[in-house]
C-alpha cells in the first residue's frame, strides 16, 4: 500500500506518504492564499523525497474540509484527477477527523478550524478516532453551552478564548494525521467518505457588479 | 498530421467547464459541461455556484473528450489550461486539474490566455491563423480588438470596452424586457422579426474625438431602460421585437465598424470574430457585408468555438508546442487580471526543467 494524501481545507497546504505502516514523507507550509501554487511542487518534493514516483502510489486521500471553499477545492480537484489519471481509488476523509486524530487525546474534546466571517467549522469528539457530532458552522458565541468545559484543538479555537479557553495545539490538519488516520482506517476494512466537497454553506448567490469582466485594461 | 503536437485543453474561466482535444490545427473533440441553468435565476453568473459546478464536471469531462477523441492520454504531448483571465475561483479549479493531469501522466503543461485562446481557435475551423490577424472578441466578459503577428508571443490590444461588455448588455437589456438569462440568444430571436430601424438609439463613442477602436455599451444600455420604462409608464405596449432589433443594430453596428476600420488603419486583410457574440447572427451578417465591402476576409468559426470552450484552450496549448515555447511551472497561479499581452505564462526553468526531465524519463517510459 502507498497513499498519497493531501489537505487544502484549511491554511495549511499539506501533503504526506503513507506505506501502511508509516509515513515515508511529508511536507505541511501555511499560507492561506496560495494553495493552488504551493500544492504541485510539494507533492513532488514529497514524492523525491521518498524516492518514488507518482504511478507507485495505490490510492490518494483528500481532506474534504469543512474549510474555505477556494483553497478546498485545490486539494480535491488535484485528488480527482490524480485518481483519473493514475486509475487508483480516491478516499475523502473529513479534515475536522485528522486534527482530531492528531490530537491524541482519550477524553472528549472539540475541533474547530476558522470558517472566516467570525466562524468556525467544528465537531465534537468521544476521542480521537470517534466524532459525535457533524461538522457545523456556526458563530463561536453561538456554541459555547455546547463545548464549555472541553478541551479544544485547531486555528479555530485558538482564535477564539472567550468560547475555547483550554484551546491548544494541534493548530493546523496535517496530511500525515490523514494519511494515519485513513491508513488504519482502510487496513480494519472500514469505508472511507467519497471525496467530496463539505461546505457546508450554501453559495452566495450574489452576481457581483460588473461580473465576468475581464476585458484587458 | 502524426507529428502534429496532440494537446488536451481545460478551459474554467466562467461558467463553462470546457475539455478539447486537438491535433495540430485539427478538432478531436470538444466537450463541455455547463452550469449556465444555475445562474439563470440569478440574472449573471454567480461564481461560487460555476467554482462549485467545475469541480464536479470535471472529470466526467475529461473522459468525455478523451473517448470522443479516441485518443490515449499517454499519446498526449502537453496539457493546456486557461491561466486567466477569467473569474479566480473558477479558473482555479481547472489550473488545479491540469497540474495534476500533466504531472501525473508526465506530460508538459501550458498555461495560456483565454483571449489568445479564443482566437487561436479559429485555427480548428479555418486553418493556420494568417499573420497578422485582427480579432475582434466579444462576449459576456470582453469586448476587445487584438492584433496578433504571432498567436503564441505577441497580442495587441488595439482597444476594448471602456465599461460594458457586449454580451453584458445583452443580458441586462433581455432582463429589462423580461426575456430571462442568457440574452443574446433571445434577443437574437426577436430581433429577427423585428425593425432594426425603429428606434434610433445611440452608437457609443463614435464621435470624431472618441478613441477609434475603444467600445462602450453602458450609455446604450441607459438609452434603451430609460425607452422601454418610459414607454410603460405612458401605459403603452413594449415593442419587444423593434426593441430588440434597434438594440442590436446599435451593437454591431459599432462593432464592425471599428473592426473594420482598424483593419484598414493597420493594412491588416483578414478579421477574425470570436467570443459568445460572435454567434449573433446580425453580427455575423453585418461584418460579412462590411468586410467585403472593403476587401477584408472574415474569418467566424462556428457559434460552439465562439462561446467558452476546451479546444480553444488545447488549440492554443498545441501552437505553443508546435512553436517550441516553454512549458508552465508546477507551481502556476490562476491570474484573473492575466494581461492580454501575455498569450501564455512560461515557466522561469529552474527547478521546472528538472521535474519535467524526471516525470517524462520515468513515469511511462
Ligand atoms: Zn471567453
Amino acid at each position: 500500500m502507498l497513499l498519497l494524501a493531501l489537505d487544502t481545507a484549511t491554511p495549511a497546504v499539506t501533503v504526506a506518504l503513507h506505506d501502511g505502516s508509516d509515513v515515508i514523507a511529508s511536507s505541511s507550509q501555511v499560507d492561506a492564499r496560495r494553495h493552488g501554487e504551493l500544492l504541485l511542487p510539494a507533492v513532488d518534493r514529497v514524492l523525491a523525497e521518498a524516492g518514488l514516483r507518482l504511478d507507485a502510489v495505490t490510492g490518494i486521500v483528500a481532506g474534504i474540509g469543512p474549510g474555505p471553499y477556494t483553497g478546498l477545492r485545490v486539494g480535491l480537484m488535484t485528488a480527482d484527477t490524480f485518481g483519473l489519471a493514475l486509475g487508483v481509488p480516491v478516499h475523502g476523509v473529513c479534515t475536522l477527523d485528522g486534527l482530531a486524530y492528531a490530537a491524541d487525546l482519550e477524553g472528549p474534546f472539540v475541533v474547530a478550524t476558522d470558517a472566516r466571517r467570525k466562524e468556525v467549522y467544528w465537531a465534537r469528539y468521544a476521542d480521537s478516532r470517534t466524532r459525535l457530532t457533524d461538522p457545523a458552522v456556526d458563530r463561536p458565541a453561538d456554541i459555547a453551552g455546547q463545548v464549555a468545559g472541553l478541551p479544544a484543538v485547531g486555528a479555530g479555537a485558538l482564535l477564539y478564548p472567550d468560547t475555547f479557553p483550554k484551546a491548544h495545539e494541534p493548530e493546523h490538519v496535517s496530511a500525515a494525521a490523514l494519511a494515519s488516520l485513513a491508513a488504519e482506517k482502510l487496513a480494519a476494512g472500514e469505508e472511507l467518505a467519497e471525496p467530496r466537497p463539505l461546505y457546508l454553506r450554501r453559495p452566495d448567490a450574489q452576481v457581483p457588479k460588473n461580473y465576468k469582466v475581464v476585458t484587458p485594461k | 498530421m502524426a507529428d502534429e503536437p496532440l494537446v488536451l485543453g481545460i478551459e474554467t474561466s466562467c461558467d463553462e467547464t470546457g475539455v478539447g482535444v486537438v491535433r495540430g490545427t485539427t478538432l478531436l473533440a470538444d466537450a463541455i459541461a455547463s452550469s449556465v441553468d444555475e445562474h439563470a435565476r440569478f440574472g449573471g453568473v454567480v461564481p461560487e455556484v460555476a467554482s462549485r459546478a467545475h469541480l464536479e464536471a470535471m472529470v466526467p469531462t475529461i473522459e468525455r473528450a478523451l473517448k470522443e477523441a479516441g485518443v490515449s492520454p499517454r499519446d498526449l504531448d502537453g496539457i493546456a489550461v486557461t491561466a486567466g483571465p477569467g473569474l479566480a475561483g473558477a479558473l482555479l479549479v481547472g489550473v488545479s486539474a491540469a497540474k495534476a493531469y500533466a504531472y501525473a501522466l508526465g506530460k508538459p503543461l501550458y498555461g495560456v490566455n483565454h483571449l489568445a485562446s479564443h482566437i487561436c481557435v479559429d485555427q480548428l475551423e479555418h486553418g493556420a491563423l494568417p499573420e497578422p490577424t485582427m480579432a475582434l472578441l466579444v462576449s459576456g466578459g470582453h469586448s476587445s480588438l487584438l492584433l496578433s503577428t504571432d498567436i503564441t508571443s505577441d497580442v495587441r490590444p488595439m482597444g476594448a470596452t471602456i465599461d460594458d461588455a457586449a454580451g453584458e448588455a445583452f443580458d441586462k437589456i433581455a432582463r429589462v424586457l423580461n426575456l430571462g438569462f442568457p440574452g443574446g440568444p433571445v434577443i437574437d430571436r426577436y430581433a429577427r422579426e423585428g425593425d432594426p430601424n425603429a428606434i434610433a438609439f445611440p452608437r457609443g463613442l463614435t464621435g470624431p474625438r472618441d478613441p477609434a477602436y475603444d467600445f462602450s455599451f453602458s450609455g446604450l444600455k441607459t438609452a434603451v431602460a430609460r425607452w422601454i420604462e418610459a414607454k410603460r409608464a405612458a401605459g403603452e405596449g413594449v415593442p419587444v421585437r423593434d426593441v430588440s432589433a434597434s438594440f442590436q443594430e446599435a451593437v454591431v453596428d459599432v462593432l464592425t465598424r471599428k473592426a473594420v476600420r482598424a483593419c484598414k488603419d493597420e493594412g491588416v486583410d483578414h478579421l477574425m470574430i470570436g467570443g459568445g457574440v460572435a454567434a449573433n447572427s446580425r453580427l455575423r451578417a453585418l461584418a460579412q457585408e462590411r468586410c467585403e465591402a472593403a476587401g477584408i476576409r472574415l474569418r467566424v468559426p462556428r457559434p460552439k468555438l465562439c462561446t467558452d470552450n476546451g479546444a480553444m484552450v488545447a488549440a492554443l496549448g498545441a501552437e505553443m508546442v508546435a512553436r517550441g515555447r516553454a512549458a508552465s511551472d508546477w507551481d502556476l497561479s490562476a491570474d484573473s487580471s492575466l494581461p492580454v499581452t501575455d498569450p501564455h505564462v512560461p515557466g522561469t526553468g529552474h527547478s521546472h526543467d528538472h521535474v519535467h526531465e524526471v516525470s517524462r524519463e520515468n513515469l511511462y517510459s
